[in-house]
C-alpha cells in the first residue's frame, strides 16, 4: 500500500498543479516541441519541490516557478548548444519586415498585405518560429512578447543584469521579424521572391 | 523631428512602455504627421497580439497523467 504524501508533498502538489498548463506552455514555446517541453516540465517540479522549503511566498509562486523552469530549460540548452548552428546576427539590426512585405508583395491582389500576412501563421507555426529564434534572445521574447513579463521582471526571472534584457529584447525584436518573414518563404506560405520576380 | 528609421526603433519599446518621456514625445509628434509609421505600428500591435493568442489546450491528459505520477512521487526523487 503507498504511503501518504507528506504535508510539504502535498501542499507542494497544491501549489503546482494549477499553473501545469502554463508551465508546459511556457517550455512548449521555449523548447519548441512536446516531448522536450515535457521533459523541461519534469525538471522544473524536481528542481522546485527541492527548493520548496525555501520559497518564501507560496501564495503568488509564478515568478518563482517561471524562473526554476527557465533556469532547468537554460540548463538542457547547454547541452545541446554544441549541436547547433551558432548564426550571425548582423544583419537583424536592418530588417524591417513590414517594409519587406511592402516591397516583395506576396498578395498582389490585397488591399490589406499586412494582416493576409499575419493570417498565415497558426499555432503550431508560432512555436515554430518561436523555436528558431537565437537562444540567446528566445528567452527574453518569449517572456515579453507572449507572456508579458516586463523588462525588470524578466531580469528578476532570468538574472540579467536590466540593460543585458533590454539589448536581448531589441535584438530578439529584430529577429523576430526576420525570421516571420523566412519560416513564410521556407514553407512556401509566399511565393518565393525569385519566382514573383 | 526624430526621422522615421528612428520611430520605428522605438515602436516597441513605445507599445513596451519602456521610452522616456523625451523620446515618448518625439516619436508622439512624429505619428502625428506619419502615416507610413503609424502603420507599421499598428503592424506592430498585431504582430504582439498573434504571440499573445492563447495556443491550443496546453497539457494532453497522457502528460498531464505523467505530471502528476511525478509529483506524488517527488518525494522519494
Amino acid at each position: 500500500m503507498s504511503q501518504p504524501p507528506s504535508t510539504a508533498a502535498a501542499e507542494f502538489e497544491g501549489m503546482i498543479k494549477p499553473h501545469l498548463d502554463y508551465l508546459y506552455g511556457l517550455a512548449l514555446r521555449l523548447s519548441g516541441n512536446r516531448s522536450e517541453a515535457e521533459d523541461v516540465v519534469q525538471d522544473a517540479l524536481v528542481k522546485a519541490f527541492r527548493a520548496f522549503p525555501d520559497l518564501r511566498n507560496r501564495e503568488r509562486p509564478g515568478l518563482w516557478l517561471t524562473r526554476v523552469l527557465t533556469s532547468c530549460y537554460y540548463d538542457r540548452l547547454r547541452t545541446k548548444l554544441g549541436e547547433r548552428e551558432v548564426v550571425s546576427l548582423d544583419d537583424e539590426a536592418h530588417f524591417d519586415l513590414f517594409d519587406k512585405i511592402v516591397e516583395e508583395d506576396p498578395f498582389p491582389y490585397s488591399d490589406r498585405v499586412h494582416l493576409d500576412f499575419i493570417a498565415l501563421f497558426n499555432d503550431a507555426r508560432i512555436i515554430e518560429v518561436l523555436g528558431a529564434l537565437h537562444p540567446k534572445y528566445r528567452v527574453a521574447v518569449i517572456l515579453a512578447y507572449v507572456y508579458g513579463y516586463t523588462a525588470r521582471e524578466i531580469s528578476t526571472i532570468t538574472r540579467a543584469p536590466l540593460g543585458t534584457v533590454l539589448a536581448r529584447l531589441s535584438r530578439g525584436r529584430k529577429q523576430l521579424e526576420r525570421e516571420l518573414w523566412e519560416y513564410a518563404v521556407r514553407q512556401r506560405l509566399i511565393p518565393h521572391p525569385e519566382v514573383r520576380a | 523631428m526624430i526621422t522615421c528609421k528612428e520611430a520605428v526603433e522605438r515602436l516597441w519599446e513605445y507599445l513596451d512602455r519602456n521610452l522616456l518621456r523625451l523620446e515618448q514625445d518625439e516619436l508622439d509628434e512624429h505619428l502625428g504627421v506619419c502615416r507610413h509609421c503609424c502603420g507599421e505600428l499598428e503592424f506592430a500591435e498585431r504582430i504582439r497580439e498573434m504571440f499573445r493568442r492563447p495556443i491550443g489546450p496546453e497539457l494532453s491528459p497522457e502528460t498531464r497523467m505523467r505530471l502528476d505520477t511525478l509529483l506524488r512521487g517527488l518525494e522519494r526523487q
